[in-house]
């Protein structure tokens, strides 16, 4: 439905509109400066959205404001949740039961689906309502009973829907469902059937004989002629036009919902009592009871009798199914048109226009289902309604050739711009992932698209966006969310956290980043943090270099810890020879050997201790140059003390070696 | 069966389900029940009544949904909730507060009774969002434990202003769960598979035992300790993976049983049946494990006495639950397990088992009660 702007003078200045956060379209406005409107948007729930009131940069007198227009209002109205989550999960069976069945037991299941959804609408009506009764507020109140009111619209256009096109009554069972739908839904009269039934004496009741014609009318004879029977006793005298009266009610020849009579045995059965009811009303019997008399012109199909109770049927519709159940019980679904249209002209008689709700229901009763659901999404505040209800269509293959210029089908379409507003709710938007799932052309899209876009406000909810992601093989997501939540972890000062983030995602840049982190911490500190962690690295060691050489040095300051010497040295050296070392921590390692090179016992081999000497000239030989700019006397000392400490060591194992294999 | 579940969709998604314990000397089933929130702008701690006995059939079945009792606004995502006693409730928040809510049965209200702001938070506290998510509660009147995304262990008492004791950086990881083991120590799961004990009388800030599981390190989000076998743990993982524990001897599972196909949210041994194990999941389903189909005769678990449901004491079933929770093979034929839940699609986040009872809430933003449970 178009929007109003508050505030927008597109005389002075151009509106101009852009995408903003959430799925929704900003613009700037002059609402809230001085001359604009005070009041709030009250279509728009922008109370949370901070644009609302970020000034704008153009320095004017009084603040700008930024409006926003949110895609689908409904979305936001507390009450419906209970509606978006249980038609979840009726939605979700429906795309789960695909064909399993056919033939007349597939069109039961799909009627079955399609009374799930009424029921659900009805059951959020009656929350509704409740909540309209017991709200203090007047405007509040006001609020929930036109949400009433568009449910009731709702389930009144899904019911005549489901009627004409998911069950395709035929001819004879269709009357007795439009019978239904006019008896469910046209409520206006029930509190006067009620008031009427439980006075003491209803037959003296002034209404009484206006519950008699909605009976008539409704076509509920049984509770009609119950009625007329109270009368009778109260009126001996005229006994005998009652009883001719009922004995009509009661032969009047329904269409029958099993197949127990062909139609033209009903059509002849009908114009036999229709024949009956005509030589009474000729004959005069009914002549001194002119209510008597309307009823027999009533079941006669009396155009213009039916009419005069136009107050008691309060709708065209009411008035095209009476009319039908009186003069064309076994009409044919596509000959539904012509009555539907000359109903609602004779009903309104020009007074009034049709309204939006009656463009819709005659387009049902034409069978122009494309009609049905283009003027529900014009006039509806919400998707929920088309989507569900094109979706429905669509299994029962009602919508197959119908394809948009602009590449999916409706029933996509309609899904995509459901899902897409339950994403901008703030805790709605996991029920639109399994919407998505279920548009083959766009689906995973808008779904990748989506979900890039929740908020990550805590690790629970990052793993279940994580979930979502993983399961849909969605890698670039993946990456994504594992990559925030590292980065915050690490903002935080967490680096097991961020590591194992990391981990999940699979992600080797950024695991060696954080292993510098670590390492850096290290050189700082001279002593690992979070070596719960980096103790129990296991296979995840390998996703990165720099991950695999923390892990080993780790051990090495275990094993040195441990004092197995040996073990610490060889693992010390293949750090270096096997290059899993950064060159950058290699003055750290050949210091860390110092203390080995020290021990009394002989540790490195003549062999090993050459290649530690290979390791140190290799790195001061790349060094060289820098090292003549910044004479850095602690690195010089380093160097000499490592070049003494190797060769002393070099000398004790040549001894030792020599010794050893001398003897 | 399905037919004594009893629904609600209650427009918000649920994180956490728990009764409320009865009272000492009593031996009727729970009534009532406390439900947490998350995700919501404006997330609530409510009260519900799981329904009139009165109500209770000719067959002994059961009708009516819960109804709401009183509810409050919580700051942030309710991350985790105990009863504290039959009052008190504590609730873990996202936003790193830790809060003691009271229920007022005279006028049904809640009300805020104490607060610990920040229990958990980052290493700039000050800064708005310093917070750091409080993922685990655990109480044993008048102790309370908490754990949090910033590896934190907190140590409070119910009735002192400042925490008893504080392990900082106890975990490098982010720590998802706490229970009790026994008096003074606790156990913990982290996100990097480890589970791990600690004991409140070593004053070293150190775990005093650290279990972990083998090969990739699967997270943890859920544990739980035998009622009676004090050794046996459960604890659940993100792969939906069930592994049992028998912290007496090893550092690994005695058993991996697989389980649900995602995270795993929530496990509980049966209070007063702990052959009964129950889980919910990520993937929507809630499994009921029952370790006591291979004793020779079932114990005969309910008594129905008219309208109330009274319990057998449960000291002869002890041997055989050892023998089925810590056998090295548990495989599926000796251990019966069904779905209570088939085809929900959100998740379900969180269950309790009282008595013949079951409560769990659900993303689907409803909640259900099975008060029959082993009908």
């Amino acid at each position: 439905p178009p929007q109003v702007v508050p505030g927008a003078d597109p005389a002075a200045r151009q509106l101009c509109f852009a995408w903003g956060p959430a799925e929704g379209l900003v613009c700037e406005t002059r609402f809230g400066r001085a001359g604009g409107s005070r009041s709030r948007p009250s279509p728009v729930p922008s109370r949370r959205d901070p644009s609302v009131d970020a000034d704008t940069a153009g320095g004017a007198p009084g603040s700008s404001r930024v409006f926003v227009v949110r895609r689908d209002q409904d979305i936001y109205i507390q009450t419906l949740r209970k509606l978006f989550n249980e038609s979840h999960g009726i939605f979700m069976g429906l795309q789960r039961s695909e064909d399993e069945l056919a033939g007349k037991s597939r069109k039961a299941q799909l009627v079955q689906v399609s009374k799930n959804y009424r029921s659900v609408i009805r059951a959020c009506m009656e929350d509704m309502h409740q909540a309209a009764v017991s709200a203090r507020d007047p405007a509040l109140q006001g609020q929930y009973s036109t949400q009433v009111s568009i449910l009731s619209a709702m389930e009144l256009i899904w019911n005549l829907c489901e009627i004409l096109f998911v069950e395709a009554a035929a001819a004879g069972p269709l009357l007795l469902r439009l019978l239904d739908w006019v008896r469910l839904h046209v409520c206006d009269v029930d509190s006067m059937v009620r008031e009427v039934l439980s006075s003491e004496n209803p037959s003296k009741h002034e209404l009484f004989w206006n519950v008699v014609d909605v009976f008539v009318l409704q076509g509920r004879m049984d509770e009609a002629r119950h009625l007329l029977s109270k009368e009778a006793t109260a009126n001996p005298t005229s006994m005998n036009m009652y009883k001719i009266l009922d004995d009509l009610m009661k032969k009047m020849p329904m269409p029958s919902l099993g197949n127990t009579q062909t139609l033209t045995e009903l059509e002849l059965k009908w114009q036999h009592w229709h024949e009956e009811c005509q030589r009474f009303l000729q004959d005069g019997t009914f002549a001194s009871n002119p209510h008597m008399e309307s009823i027999c012109k009533i079941l006669l199909g009396d155009e213009d009798a039916i009419l005069e109770k136009k107050e008691l049927m309060t709708t065209w519709y009411h008035f095209l199914v009476t009319r039908l159940l009186y003069s064309h019980p076994t009409v044919r679904p596509m000959e539904l048109r012509f009555y539907a249209q000359s109903s609602m002209d004779l009903f309104l008689g020009g007074e009034s226009s049709p309204e939006p709700l009656d463009m819709i229901l005659m387009a049902a009763f034409e069978f122009e289902m494309h009609q049905v659901i283009k003027e529900c999404s014009i006039v509806l505040s919400n998707w929920w309604f088309v989507a569900h209800l094109t979706d429905l269509l669509d299994h029962c293959k009602l919508l197959q050739s119908h394809n948009l210029y602009f590449g999916s089908n409706m029933r996509e379409f309609l899904l995509l711009e459901y899902a897409s507003g339950l994403f901008s709710h703030h805790s709605l938007w996991q029920l639109g992932v399994d919407y998505f799932d279920h548009c083959p052309e766009f689906g995973r899209v808008y779904l990748e698209l989506h979900m890039e876009r929740v908020p990550l406000s805590t690790e629970q909810k990052a793993l279940k966006v994580l979930r979502i992601c993983e399961q849909r093989q969605m890698h670039e997501q993946v990456r994504s969310v594992c990559k925030i939540m590292a980065m915050k972890a690490l903002r935080n000062n967490r680096l097991g956290s961020a590591l194992s983030w990391s981990i999940r995602a699979k992600d080797a840049a950024f695991a060696t980043l954080i292993s510098d982190r670590f390492l850096k911490d290290y050189c700082e500190r001279g002593c690992f943090s979070d070596l719960d962690l980096i103790d129990n690295l296991g296979p995840s060691m390998l996703l990165s270099d720099r991950l695999t050489f923390l892990g080993k040095y780790r051990e090495f300051h275990r094993l040195y810890g441990e004092k197995r010497f040996a073990e610490a040295a060889r693992l010390l050296l293949t750090l270096m020879t096997a290059h899993i070392a950064p060159c950058s921590f290699w003055m750290t390692l050949l210091t860390d050997a110092l203390p080995l090179l020290e021990q009394k016992e002989i540790i490195f081999s003549a062999e090993q201790t050459y290649e530690l000497m290979r390791c140190l000239e290799d790195l001061t030989a790349g060094n060289t140059d820098k090292q003549k700019f910044q004479e850095d006397d602690v690195e010089t000392t380093k160097v000499e003390m490592l070049r003494l400490a190797l060769a002393r060591n070099l000398a004790r194992v040549i001894v030792k070696e020599g010794t050893v294999e001398g003897s | 069966a399905m037919e004594d579940v009893s629904a609600k969709f209650v427009s918000q998604k649920i994180s956490r389900t728990r009764w409320r314990p009865p009272p000492a000397a009593t031996l009727q089933p729970p009534d009532i029940f406390a439900t947490g929130s998350w995700d919501n702008e404006d997330n609530r701690i409510s009260l519900w009544s799981a329904g009139d006995l009165g109500n209770v059939g000719l067959n002994g079945e059961y009708h009516g949904e819960p109804h709401l009792l009183c509810d409050i606004q919580h700051n942030g995502d309710v991350m985790d909730m105990q009863f504290l006693d039959q009052e008190r409730i504590v609730v873990a928040s996202s936003t790193g507060t830790v809060t003691i809510f009271r229920h007022h049965q005279n006028n049904q209200t809640l009300s805020a009774n104490h607060r610990w702001e920040k229990a958990h938070h980052h290493v700039d506290q000050d800064t708005c969002c310093g917070g750091a998510a409080c993922t685990g509660v655990v109480c044993n009147n008048p102790e309370i434990v908490t754990v949090g995304e910033d590896g934190r262990v907190n140590l409070f008492r119910a009735d002192q202003k400042d925490a008893v004791r504080t392990i900082d950086n106890a975990d490098s990881s982010t720590l998802h769960a706490v229970t009790f083991l026994r008096t003074t120590e606790i156990l913990t799961v982290n996100s990097i598979g480890q589970l791990k004990i600690w004991d409140f009388r070593q004053q070293r800030n150190e775990p005093s035992q650290i279990f972990s599981l083998a090969g990739d390190r699967v997270p943890l989000h859920c544990v739980d300790r035998h009622p009676n076998q004090q050794h046996i743990v459960a604890t659940g993982g993100q792969d939906g993976m069930l592994s049992i524990w028998d912290i007496r001897q090893g550092t690994m599972p005695v058993s991996l049983l697989n389980a649900h196909e995602a995270e795993m949210w929530e496990v509980h041994f049966h209070p007063s049946n702990p052959d009964h194990l129950f889980t919910c999941s990520e993937d929507g389903s809630l499994w009921h494990w029952d370790a006591s189909t291979n004793v020779s005769e079932k114990p005969s678990f309910l008594h129905q006495g008219g309208k109330s449901t009274t319990y057998l004491s449960h000291s002869t079933m002890n041997q055989s639950v050892v023998s089925a929770w810590l056998s090295n093979d548990p495989t599926k034929d000796r251990m019966e397990i069904t779905n209570l839940i088939p085809n929900q699609t959100l998740s379900v986040n969180s269950l309790d088992v009282l008595g013949p009872c079951l409560v769990y809430g659900t993303d689907a933003e409803a909640i259900y009660v099975n008060r029959q449970l082993f009908a």
